[in-house]
């Protein structure tokens, strides 16, 4: 499934001219993992109240969650060739309610987090015991709102919200650790009192191990670093970040699916 | 009017198992009766407003009735993008309540100054602006908001503000309230300065001026019929309000005025001027450096309505 979301962001990002390219395929095995494995929901009854809620919370890699929610059958894939036309419900970021399944807009960084503990709490108010899962990017954390969410979650004790973030050691414009210092960054959640693992982001067992066990018994809310490549699987991609704004040309878009095993 | 909007959200927590309330780590012990009753529906945000908005607004899509509180500086313009993103444009219905607006915190200096907020908020789409004018309008602008379906905002003066309503009148989010009738001119105060509205018009009416007097407490959405009336029947209309003449209600209804055919009255705009007050002064003191106090009030009214009368 990895494989076949990752030609079908290729193309979109070939077809619509759109960038983030690379930030997408980061971040494909993490929704994989989440949306085969992990989270609790039912394409068929998209806003039941029991559901757990997943918020991608690093807006820009929108296509990649388009295509995953597509691909579990949440809407037809057919709609995926009208990303970013005009008129289509898909916009290169999310707004609201734009596609059955989808639970935020989000674009703007630092905001996720933040919401998903609103959710969580409610949840808690609400005798529910849906889980809240937050994707972010490691640029994102360059924003204080999200450290403020990471302050309040544990004072709270809210063990059935998980913040998965997307390590890909690039931000827009530079190495995300020579912009702002995110190193020692598991130990940075540790001590804000996370639950924290460290773990390969394009390794699926180990992605499912950990999003499926959550709440994971340490009574504490959960950060998941997560080392991923920018551009991860087509190789003239893989950490390179020109690929944060360029989108592939035709040969690109053959070569990658080449390489992907799609053709 | 903290006092009112403190014993009002208790009362309203009983009846309503959907409230919420988020706080900025301020009203010590004003909330200790609600924390008593409702204790995990209250919850201490720290000095952190921009993550406790989002996080309201996470409550909001998730069925319960969030209200977001704190000083009113920094439960508005410093948490703005997560009020325009994760509820406005959510439509999440979030009650923001901010204390201490305008110049109620006058002797904390200018970060405390509160005098931007309306015009920032009026801008954003979905967004409702209630400022009471007394601890009455207090409770019944709560009540309201509870009842309506989208994001609210609430703009309190502090403590001590004297009741206007002797009984408790019938109020709606949109529709002003004529709390003194009056023939020549027309004062329309918002919030927590109204009282200056009422003083204004003893002023006037010693002047041997007509004085109507009408709470708009409302300034998004405005009271648009009611305002069509005003301005047919008064020589001048005046918009009383502590927040900057750019932006809030004076600028709303200027903004509605130059879409209307040529009206009889002439609008005049009571606020605060386009500055920071850099002074070292209380309320009534900075009331004063920006002329919103009664005689000030007074004096250009009837200027104006003596002007327009003869131009007539």
């Amino acid at each position: 499934m990895s494989r076949k979301i990752r030609g079908k962001l290729v193309e979109m990002s070939h077809k619509a001219g759109t960038p983030h390219l690379g930030s997408c395929l980061s971040c494909v095995d993490i929704l994989v993992a989440s949306y085969w494995s992990a989270v609790k929901i039912d394409p068929k009854n998209p806003n039941d109240p029991k559901r757990d809620r997943f918020i991608l919370s690093k807006g820009h890699a929108a296509p990649a969650l388009y295509a995953t929610l597509a691909n579990r059958g949440f809407f037809s894939t057919d709609l995926l060739d009208k990303f970013n036309e005009n008129g289509s419900p898909l916009a290169e970021q999310p707004g609201p309610e734009c596609v059955p399944g989808l639970e935020l807009a989000t674009g703007s960084l630092g905001h996720g987090l933040s919401v998903g503990i609103g959710i969580a709490i409610a949840g808690r108010v609400q005798n529910q015991s849906y889980r809240v899962f937050v994707v972010m990017s490691d640029g994102e954390c360059n924003e204080g709102s999200v450290w403020e969410a990471a302050l309040i979650a544990p004072a709270h004790k809210l063990e059935n919200l998980i913040t998965i973030i997307d390590y890909n050691k690039w931000q827009a414009t530079g190495r995300s650790n020579e912009v702002m210092s995110l190193d020692p960054f598991k130990q940075k959640w540790e001590s804000f009192g996370w639950s924290a693992y460290e773990i390969d982001g394009h390794d699926l067992n180990a992605l499912t191990q950990i999003l499926a066990n959550v709440p994971d018994g340490s009574g504490k809310p959960i950060a998941v670093i997560a080392h991923t490549v920018k551009g991860k699987g087509i190789s003239f991609m893989q950490d390179d970040n020109n690929w944060h704004y360029r989108s592939p040309n035709e040969d690109e878009v053959k070569k990658a699916k080449q390489e992907l095993g799609l053709i | 009017m903290r006092n009112a909007f403190a014993d009002e959200l208790t009362k309203l927590a009983g009846e309503d198992p959907r409230l919420m309330f988020l706080s900025g780590d301020i009203g010590n012990r004003l909330f200790d009766k609600f924390k008593a009753s409702h204790s995990n529906r209250f919850i201490n945000c720290g000095v952190a407003e921009a993550n406790m908005i989002s996080m309201a607004a996470g409550m909001a899509m998730s069925g319960l009735r969030p209200i977001a509180y704190t000083i009113n500086a920094f439960v508005t313009v410093r948490c703005l993008e997560q009020i325009r993103v994760d509820v406005c444009y959510h439509k999440a219905p979030v009650i923001i309540v901010g204390v201490g607006a305008g110049l109620s915190y006058a002797t904390l200096g200018g970060t405390h100054h509160s005098l931007e907020d309306v015009a920032m908020l009026r801008v954003l789409p979905g967004m409702t602006i209630i400022c009471p004018a007394d601890p009455v309008e207090v409770r019944l602008a709560l009540k309201a908001a509870l009842k309506h379906n989208g994001p609210v905002f609430i703009r309190l003066g502090k403590k001590g503000e004297p009741v206007i309503h002797q009984s408790v009148p019938k109020f709606s989010i949109g529709k002003g309230i004529v709390v003194k009738p009056g023939t020549d001119v027309a004062l329309l105060g918002t919030g927590h300065i109204f009282p200056v509205a009422l003083k204004a018009a003893e002023e006037l009416e010693r002047k041997g001026i007509s004085a109507q007097v009408v709470s708009l407490h409302t300034v998004k959405p405005l009271d648009e019929s009611l305002l069509s009336e005003i301005f047919s029947k008064h020589t001048v209309v005046a918009t009383i309000e502590e927040h900057s003449i750019v932006g809030g209600l004076g600028g709303a209804v200027a903004e509605w005025l130059a879409d209307q055919t040529p009206q009889k009255a002439r609008l005049l705009r009571f606020g605060t001027s386009d500055e920071f007050f850099h002074e070292t002064g209380d309320q009534d003191e900075a009331r004063k450096y920006f002329g919103i106090t009664p005689e000030a009030i007074a004096h250009k009214v009837s200027e104006l309505h003596a002007a327009n009368l003869t131009h007539r």
